[in-house]
């Protein structure tokens, strides 16, 4: 018999399933995937075979090909609660993260061991994906992006709420939202149709092919339009949507004096927010926060928890302070996301 | 405090500054007394609470947080006063459950006055308790003196103005008189009381400013020229027993300046150009050889400094040239015209010292053509240019215009080739509008090199803004953080008051008042002006 947990490895490019040569969002291009969503620093074309929801390998698809034709590689869908064997006597059972459309958290298990890496999640309500689900297990991965115990993020409705009475402040400007391409964009739009914004809303190039794939799963987003399609004056008092990059851009001249939003976790903080130039800051992630993050590993209350992107040090040091075994993973390329 | 808060995160979000304006002159309409004076003067001056400094606010928050958590928070926020507002978990103390109140804009400020270093780290969380996120960022910035939210104090005097349709000179004149929260100038402006009585105060009184000419010709029986020195505006004043010395925005140089405070024991509000002694400028000024003047470069290095060293005041004294009187032996003779105004202040200045003060002589001239001839055969360095002045202006709080005049000296012009380029600020931040441009070091077709010698951001049409931003987005050779270095194929050709030698410049000069002239999409980089070109405009 080998030693406890000898079967799992965390290398720079992600972890690494031994007996089934599987990695989970690795770095860079392998036999065997796991992926557990489909942002940039999770998911990559190029794998031999890709495992991974449906929804996340239709995402895949439309930013990697993967899948198309010879070079995309293979993939194997698994729904969510569905547990697929792979080689070496490794299960793998899918589990709503709670992040975006598609985003699980992957159980492994091996020799009576279970593993779970989170991926990215969050404990809140979110219209476009189902809620995390708490799973008992041996070993949590987690991600770490707001692991500073000062991100809390606030309640959506209270940042809906800026959103539209800034929008109904100044009917002859538009509000410019900046949001991340895949998953903030979407939510931002059904929060918004929750709380019953009626209105187009209108969208960047870059946005569009998410925002349809999104409601090819049955996301319902009302109805959106392009800023490319429509002359100036007919988006005053409108929300544009766009990718943080396209903020300060000069796309952003085609709009008719635009208030400046940015709907993310790090809002939060005041130079983050200025630094980006934002007038109406909008704490709105996709992420866990402080409490959110330490809350689970509670609730799952696993023997060890490694830490993988984000602020290691910081949760960290609250294992360390609570006697919880951890430690925090070197991981190559995962940056603060454009959350 | 609520309001307060939300002022204070709206102004941190705010580029315009109208906008600004707006928010200030709002909550400033819809406050009480005295929580709006306390507001103001946090927000333009920032206050002092001695008992509450940054370090309090680190102690008490590693007493409770975990030392390494806070300081892993602090390093990512960058700024302690926010880290603790968000860090803040409340009711800590309120054994009892029950939240008191927040805490109005005045309490919060009677509490802080009234802290010690002993009672602070008790005082200062309970206070905290009562607050939201907000409420505490905006209270502990109060508390520690460091707003720094772009509000000058200028704006929050203009914001003052338009909030209560009062002029601007007005409440200027009557702020250095008052201190927090300024309840007289509420009085004044919001409900029609009396002025403040400043009479007995060393107070800033607002400057009477000029027009550039243009293309005006004016007739020389109705004014009087003057020389316009290259030093600095100051305003002294002496009342009370004190002296005083204003800067061009009334900030108090009085520290930078010292020699200048003995030397006007008269009370008085004197108007004049500030310059350092020098034998080289000022040989020119008139029959009567008005000398002494150093190059503004000399006064540069005693500008903005808090203490001065001995040597510099014995190397580099400062005197002042006086050209106008405001109040002369209390008396105030702004409503005069110019012409009594200074005959009293010609029969004024020789009872002061003369190593400290002397007149701006008259340029006479018959005509005006006379006059243009003066200027034109001017080499003096120390002289900008003439001011003309109306004889029988009264003395006129900002810029009315008709009455004074600027007629500066034409500008350089050299042809210089962009080199770096950055985003505005403002309406410009989705353009290029900042250029860092350069001249020459030798031949260029000998393989010399462009070396920077200034920054521009001004004198294009928004037009040409739109075309030079396009260059630079497609001659991007380089990015450096913000900023682009191009292709360096753009010639620019540069309006410059004067050059000077200077050591923080690779080329070893420094413009003044650069700005672009003209674009010369035409003329070929090769052509563009060398080094030595622009060296041989120095005038010192
Ligand atoms: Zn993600
Ligand atoms: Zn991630």
């Amino acid at each position: 018999m080998s030693a406890p947990f000898s079967w799992i490895r965390s290398e720079p490019w992600g972890i690494h399933v031994v007996p089934a040569d599987a990695w989970v969002d690795p770095g860079k291009a392998v036999d065997r995937a796991l992926v557990t969503h489909g942002h940039a620093d999770h998911a990559r074309g190029g794998h031999g075979a890709t495992v991974a929801t449906p929804e996340t390998l239709a995402i895949m698809k439309l930013r990697y090909q993967t899948g198309e034709g010879p070079s995309g590689g293979e993939t194997t869908p698994v729904q969510y609660s569905e547990t697929i064997r792979l080689p070496g006597n490794v299960d793998a059972t899918y589990i709503p993260a709670g992040h975006v459309l598609g985003s699980a958290q992957i159980l492994l298990e091996h020799a009576g061991e279970r593993v779970i890496c989170t991926g990215d999640y969050k404990r809140r309500a979110d219209p476009t994906c189902p809620p995390f689900e708490v799973t008992p297990c041996d070993i949590l991965i987690t991600e770490a992006t707001f692991g500073l115990p000062l991100f809390t993020h606030p309640p959506i409705e209270g940042e809906m709420a800026k959103l539209m009475e800034r929008l109904a402040a100044y009917p002859d400007r538009c509000v410019l939202v900046g949001a991340y391409a895949l998953g903030k964009a979407q939510r931002v739009i059904a929060e918004l149709r929750r709380a019953g914004h009626a209105q187009p809303i209108y969208l960047h190039g870059a946005m569009e092919k998410m925002c349809r794939l999104y409601e090819e799963h049955g996301i319902e987003l009302g109805e959106l339009r392009l800023v490319s399609d429509t002359p100036k004056d007919e988006m005053r008092g409108h929300i544009v949507i766009a990718p943080p990059s396209a903020l300060n851009d000069r796309w952003s001249r085609r709009l008719p004096d635009p208030i400046t939003a940015f709907a993310s976790g790090w809002m939060h903080v005041r130079q983050r927010a200025r630094q980006r130039n934002v007038e109406l800051p909008l704490v709105i992630s996709d992420h866990a926060d402080w409490n959110e993050l330490t809350r689970t590993i509670e609730e799952v209350n696993p023997q060890e928890t490694w830490i993988t992107h984000g602020r290691e040090e910081a949760l960290l040091r609250w294992n360390q302070l609570h006697q919880r075994r951890a430690r925090a993973l070197a991981l190559v390329g995962r940056e603060d996301e454009d959350e | 405090m609520e309001d307060f808060a939300a002022l204070i995160d709206a102004l941190i979000y705010t580029r315009s500054r109208n906008e600004k304006l707006r928010l200030i002159a709002e909550y400033l309409r819809t406050t009480a007394d005295p929580d709006r004076g306390w507001a103001l003067a946090a927000l333009t001056d920032g206050m002092d609470f001695p008992a509450v400094k940054s370090s309090t606010i680190r102690t008490i928050m590693k007493e409770r947080i975990d030392p390494v958590l806070w300081s892993l928070s602090r390093d990512f926020v960058g700024d302690t006063a926010e880290t603790a507002s968000l860090l803040w978990e409340t009711g800590q103390i309120g054994a009892s459950g029950d939240v008191e109140a927040p805490p109005s804009v005045s309490e919060a400020v009677a509490i802080l006055s009234a802290m010690t270093r002993k009672t602070a780290p008790v005082e200062l969380p309970a206070l905290l308790d009562r607050l939201d996120a907000p409420g505490r960022f905006a209270l502990l910035k109060l508390a520690t003196g460091a707003m720094r939210i772009g509000v000058s104090s200028r704006l929050g005097k203009v914001a003052f103005a338009q909030s209560f349709d009062v002029p601007v000179e007005d409440v200027e004149e009557y702020w250095h008189g008052l201190s927090p929260p300024y309840e007289e100038l509420f009085a004044w402006a919001a409900d029609g009381e009396a002025p403040p009585d400043i009479a007995n105060l060393p107070t800033f009184r607002p400057f009477m400013l000029a027009h550039p000419l243009e293309e005006t010709a004016v007739d020389m029986a109705d004014y009087a020229a003057e020389w316009k020195w290259d030093g600095i505006r100051v305003q002294l004043v002496h009342a009370g027993g004190e002296t005083r010395v204003y800067s061009r925005s009334g900030d108090d140089i009085s520290a930078t300046f010292p020699e200048m405070l003995g030397a006007l024991t008269i009370p008085a509000v004197l108007d004049g150009e500030l310059l350092v002694r020098g034998n080289v400028q000022g040989g020119e000024a008139g029959p009567g050889k008005q000398g002494g003047a150093a190059s503004f470069n000399a006064l540069q290095q005693r500008l903005g400094r808090k203490t001065v060293s001995k040597k510099m005041l014995s190397e580099s004294p400062a005197f002042v040239r006086l050209y106008d009187a405001l109040l002369i032996e209390g008396e105030d003779v702004r409503t005069l015209p110019w012409e009594e105004r200074r005959k009293k202040l010609e029969s004024f200045v020789p009872r002061l010292p003369a190593s400290h003060f002397d007149i701006s002589n008259i340029v006479k001239a018959d005509d005006f053509e006379a006059l243009a001839e003066i200027r034109e055969g001017t080499r003096d360095d120390a002289i900008e240019g003439l001011m003309l002045k109306r004889r029988d202006s009264a003395y006129i709080a900002g810029r009315k215009t008709g009455l004074w005049y600027k007629w500066k000296r034409d500008p350089l012009l050299i042809d210089c080739v962009l080199m770096y380029a950055q985003r505005g600020s403002g309406k410009r931040s989705s353009f290029f509008s900042d250029y860092t441009f350069g001249c020459w070091n030798g031949d260029p077709d000998a393989g010399a090199e462009l070396l920077p010698v200034g920054k521009a951001y001004s004198g294009f049409t928004d037009e040409e803004l739109k075309k030079l931003d396009k260059h630079v987005r497609s001659k991007t050779v380089n990015r450096f953080g913000p900023v682009r270095e191009t292709d360096k194929s753009l010639v620019f050709e540069v309006a410059f008051d004067s050059v000077h030698e200077s050591k923080r410049h690779k080329s070893g000069l420094a413009m003044r008042f650069p700005r672009i002239h003209r674009v010369r999409w035409d003329k070929p980089v090769h052509e563009a002006d060398r080094i030595e070109a622009l060296k041989s405009l120095i005038r010192d």
